[in-house]
This record gives structure tokens, C-alpha cells and sequence, in this order.
């Protein structure tokens, strides 16, 4: 099902191409006590497609605001291309890694899709003409062209999420983050989401618990569960190990 | 979908829905304010900018029952003026006993009521067809350009865009509610404090998930390069018509006030 998939990443073996998001000893504390991530250690080659599954709790949504830097490390640390988020910058990361929250609702806060698609671009300071034409091409590769003037609560759910997804793509990241695309969609939807999955260039780390969108489309699977990486490898060893799957509260395909 | 339909918008094609947001906006606050300016009894000019609005309802093919109808769910706020036909003391017509205490009916009071109620009816018709003609985020950006306080701008296109969320969010919770509210013959409902802490919980709920989407949302926003200033791109500058436009509207609001005081009759 998977063959034009490359199952090695494509990016060159060394450099920093080939660690283009890396997430070392990563701690994350919650204000409350809890400890929500306990040491996670990543990397991710550029143009990598890897899924990250684990059970509710895991710590995957808390693992995702890491990489743009909306959550801070409470000790270890993410760098994305070389360059470690922090304070100085984090301005530069949010425009490099694009992160798609699980509704659609929470990521469309402006009363126009056009407004929405532009509003990342605008406030990294992309000239307006460059904003039109970024958000012309954002929609048209999710295949909402046209829907400019549309209001989001007027749209479906799944048009929503690719509305959503197009509010990061015309910021132009090299890395996208998506946090459970799949939840909610209908058959139709979800065979869209694959679809365009597929041909995004950038580097992706999608959050699911949709095993069958796991094996469709990503060549490399990570699994957390309790602040942990707990397992990582080719997705077709991941998948088989039928007994890890269970320990994690998962299923296979 | 949301099952609340906020919009008033109607899409039609007239030279009213082609006008800038602004000029409206201007025009309908205007008008407004020359109505609340009209002295008490000032019925003959009231009549006419009913008129008006009338005429201008069928420019924008919206259909003058369609505002006329519509500005009746400002009648309720209506209540706050009533108690004028009773305190005021002037020309009394009669007198009504409560039991407990005896009500004059004041001819003035009845009156001012009479002029409150007509002004604020014909207002919320202007107002109506305002929104009936301009979709709300073209009125949102119609304020943010006439520089309006850019949070305060914030505040009600977010308004905007959640009340729907949040009203689809209260739906689901009375469906739920709705559906174990089972209630066997005689009994069940339960005592009204039962209830009061049902819907008390319902409402503290709905106030914790919209709490927390605003906190997802903020980071969704930061997500995208928010940094505490809302930007926006420009819009174009007001045309020359559209002057001469807003030049002739208020022309003749101030020639209205000044015909209305000294010509038209007053009750």
C-alpha cells in the first residue's frame, strides 16, 4: 500500500539536514506538579514523515508545543535546524515549524478564512502582496481555493481542518506538527487528509491514534506513553510488534 | 455547522450592500443620533425618517416588512422607560388603584414614553438594516479603519467568531440534559433548587471550556507569530463618491434636525 513511500528518509545522512528537529532530554513539568514528559530524546530528518501514537496522557500534545516553543523545557532542550529554541528565537522557530492544533475551532480564531490564512504571514512581517499570494497558494494545496471570503462556522469539519492546515502552510514552515488531523473526519475526509498528507514536502510529526493512516502514510512510527519514547523504528516493525502495541494500550492495523 | 444563525446578513445586489462598511456605519450612527436629538413629540418627523428607512430598506431589496418586523425584539428594553408615564405629574389623564397604592397617569410622561418608544424603533430598524446589508467582518473592519481602540476590535470579531462554538457547545449540554431528563407520570422535574444547581453547573462548566479554548486558542495565535499586537492588512482609502456620499448624508441629517425643530409639528 506504501511502496512510493521511500522507507529511508531522503535527506543526506550528516549534518544538520539529517537532525533538522531534535528534541535531547527533554523534561516537562506542569505548573501543577505533574511531570508530563520525563526525558524524551528525538531526532527527525528533514523531509521525514514520522507518526507519534501513544495513549491519552502520553505526552504527546505536550511534546508538539515544545517544538514551537510555546511550552519551555523545564530541563533539556529542542533545536530546530541547528537552532535551539529559546527566548531570542523562538520568533524564527514559530515560522519554521507550523503547528496545527486537533480542532479546528481552537486554530481559526478570525472571522474570514482569508483573514486566518494571512494571519500568520502578517505578523511574521511578510509583505502584503507575498501575503495574497501565500494564501492563494496555501488553500489552493488543500484544496480549499476560493473559500477566501467564507466564514470558518459556516464550514464543515473536515473543510475546517484543512482550512487549519492551510493557516501554517502560508507561513511557509519546513516543518509541520499536527496534533490528531484525522479525528472526527468521515471517510471521504480522511482519505483527502492521506492524499495530502502524502504530498506535503515538509517534514512531518503527526500525533494519532488512526493506525491504518499510520501504515498509509508514514515510513516511521514513535511511540510514547507516559513522558516517554518508548519505541521508534520503521513502521512496519512497530506495527508487527503486536505484544509492544499492547503494553502501550494500542492496537495494530 | 452552527445551529445558531447569527448572521443577518442577506446577500443581494444593491447600490446600499456595494457601499463601503464605513460610510454605513457612519450614515446609520448618525442617524441614530439625529432621531435621539429630536425634541419629545417630534411624531411628524419621526414619521418621516421611518420613512426614510422604509425607502432605503427597498433600495437595499431587503424588503421593508423584513426591518419594520424585526425591531420589535427591542421592545422589551422598552420596559425601562414605561415607569415615565407614571412619575411624571403633569397633565394627569387618570388614575389607576393597585390595592396598595394609586398610579396617576401622567399625559407628558405618556408622551415621552410615546416618543422614546418610536425613536428607539425606528433606531434599531436603521441598525437592523445595517446588518442586513453588511456582512459583520467587513463591519468589524469598518470600525478597526475608523480607529476604533484595536482591542476593542479584538474583543467583538473573537465574539464573533466563538459565540457560535459556544452556543453549539450549550446546545449539546441541553441535549444531554435533555435526553436522561426522563420523568415517570406525577413525578420526576425534580425541586427547583435541584435544578437551579443542575443549570448553575451547566453554566460553570461551559465558562471552564470556553476558559480553556481561550487559552488554546491564544496559543494558536502565538503559534503563528502573535507577539500581544493584533495586525492588519490595510484596506483601500474611501473613494471620492464615497465622500461626497458621507458630505451629503450628513448635510441632510443636520438640515432634518433643523426642519424638524423649527417646521414639523410637535405633539
Amino acid at each position: 500500500m506504501n511502496n512510493e513511500q521511500p522507507r529511508v528518509p531522503s535527506a543526506p545522512g550528516h549534518g544538520v539536514e539529517s537532525r533538522w528537529v531534535e528534541v535531547e532530554h527533554l523534561h516537562f513539568i506542569y505548573p501543577d506538579g505533574l511531570e508530563a514528559l520525563k526525558g524524551v530524546d528525538l531526532v527527525i530528518a528533514r523531509g521525514e514523515k514520522v507518526a507519534l501514537i501513544g495513549p491519552n496522557g502520553a505526552g504527546k500534545s505536550t511534546l508538539m508545543l515544545h517544538l514551537n516553543g510555546i511550552n519551555t523545557p523545564s530541563h533539556g532542550q529542542v533545536r530546530i535546524g541547528g537552532a535551539t529554541v529559546d527566548r531570542s528565537t523562538v520568533k524564527r522557530i514559530r515560522a519554521e515549524v507550523g503547528l496545527v492544533f486537533q480542532d479546528p475551532d481552537d486554530q481559526l480564531f478570525s472571522p474570514t478564512v482569508f483573514e486566518d490564512v494571512a494571519f500568520g504571514p502578517l505578523h511574521m512581517g511578510v509583505p502584503i502582496e507575498e501575503i495574497h499570494r501565500r494564501v492563494e497558494s496555501a488553500l489552493a494545496s488543500v484544496g480549499m481555493s476560493g473559500f477566501e471570503r467564507r466564514l470558518p462556522h459556516h464550514l464543515s469539519l473536515g473543510q475546517r481542518k484543512r482550512v487549519a492546515l492551510a493557516t501554517v502552510l502560508s507561513m511557509e514552515p519546513s516543518v509541520l506538527v499536527l496534533d490528531e488531523p484525522s479525528a472526527g473526519l468521515d471517510p471521504r475526509g480522511r482519505r483527502e487528509l492521506i492524499r495530502m498528507l502524502r504530498t506535503l514536502p515538509q517534514t512531518l510529526l503527526v500525533s494519532t491514534h488512526d493506525m491504518r493512516l499510520v501504515a498509509e502514510v508514514f515510513p516511521r512510527v514513535v511511540v510514547m506513553d507516559d513522558g516517554r519514547v518508548v519505541a521508534d523504528g520503521p513502521t512496519s516493525v512497530v506495527l508487527a510488534d503486536s505484544a509492544l502495541l499492547e503494553a502501550h494500550g494500542l492496537e495494530s492495523p | 455547522m452552527s445551529t445558531l444563525t447569527l448572521d443577518r446578513y442577506l446577500a443581494r445586489e444593491s447600490a446600499i450592500h456595494a457601499a463601503d462598511a464605513r460610510l454605513k456605519f457612519i450614515a446609520t450612527v448618525g442617524f441614530i443620533l439625529t432621531l435621539s436629538l429630536l425634541p419629545v413629540g417630534a411624531f411628524a418627523a419621526l414619521g418621516l425618517a421611518w420613512l426614510a428607512v422604509i425607502i432605503a430598506s427597498g433600495a437595499a431589496r431587503v424588503g421593508w416588512l423584513r426591518t419594520t418586523r424585526g425591531a420589535f425584539f427591542a421592545l422589551p428594553f422598552l420596559l425601562a422607560a414605561a415607569p415615565l408615564v407614571f412619575t411624571r405629574k403633569a397633565s394627569p389623564l387618570g388614575e389607576i388603584d393597585t390595592g396598595f397604592f394609586t398610579l396617576t397617569v401622567s399625559g407628558e410622561g405618556l408622551k415621552m414614553f410615546a416618543t422614546i418608544a418610536l425613536k428607539s424603533w425606528v433606531s434599531v430598524q436603521a441598525a437592523l438594516l445595517l446588518s442586513f446589508t453588511t456582512p459583520f467582518h467587513e463591519l468589524v473592519n469598518a470600525l478597526r479603519r475608523l480607529r476604533l481602540p484595536s482591542l476593542m476590535v479584538a474583543i467583538i470579531s473573537f465574539m464573533y467568531r466563538y459565540i457560535a462554538v459556544l452556543a453549539d457547545e450549550s446546545s449539546r449540554m441541553m441535549r444531554a440534559r435533555a435526553a436522561r431528563s426522563a420523568s415517570l407520570d406525577g413525578r420526576g422535574g425534580g425541586s427547583i433548587a435541584w435544578r437551579a444547581k443542575v443549570v448553575g453547573s451547566m453554566v460553570g462548566s461551559l465558562f471552564l471550556r470556553a476558559y480553556e479554548r481561550s487559552e488554546r486558542v491564544f496559543a494558536a495565535m502565538q503559534s503563528r507569530g502573535f507577539s500581544g499586537e493584533i495586525r492588519h492588512m490595510g484596506g483601500r482609502k474611501m473613494r471620492r463618491g464615497e465622500w461626497l456620499a458621507l458630505g451629503t448624508t450628513a448635510a441632510a441629517l443636520s438640515g432634518f434636525s433643523v426642519v424638524a425643530r423649527l417646521w414639523l409639528p410637535v405633539a
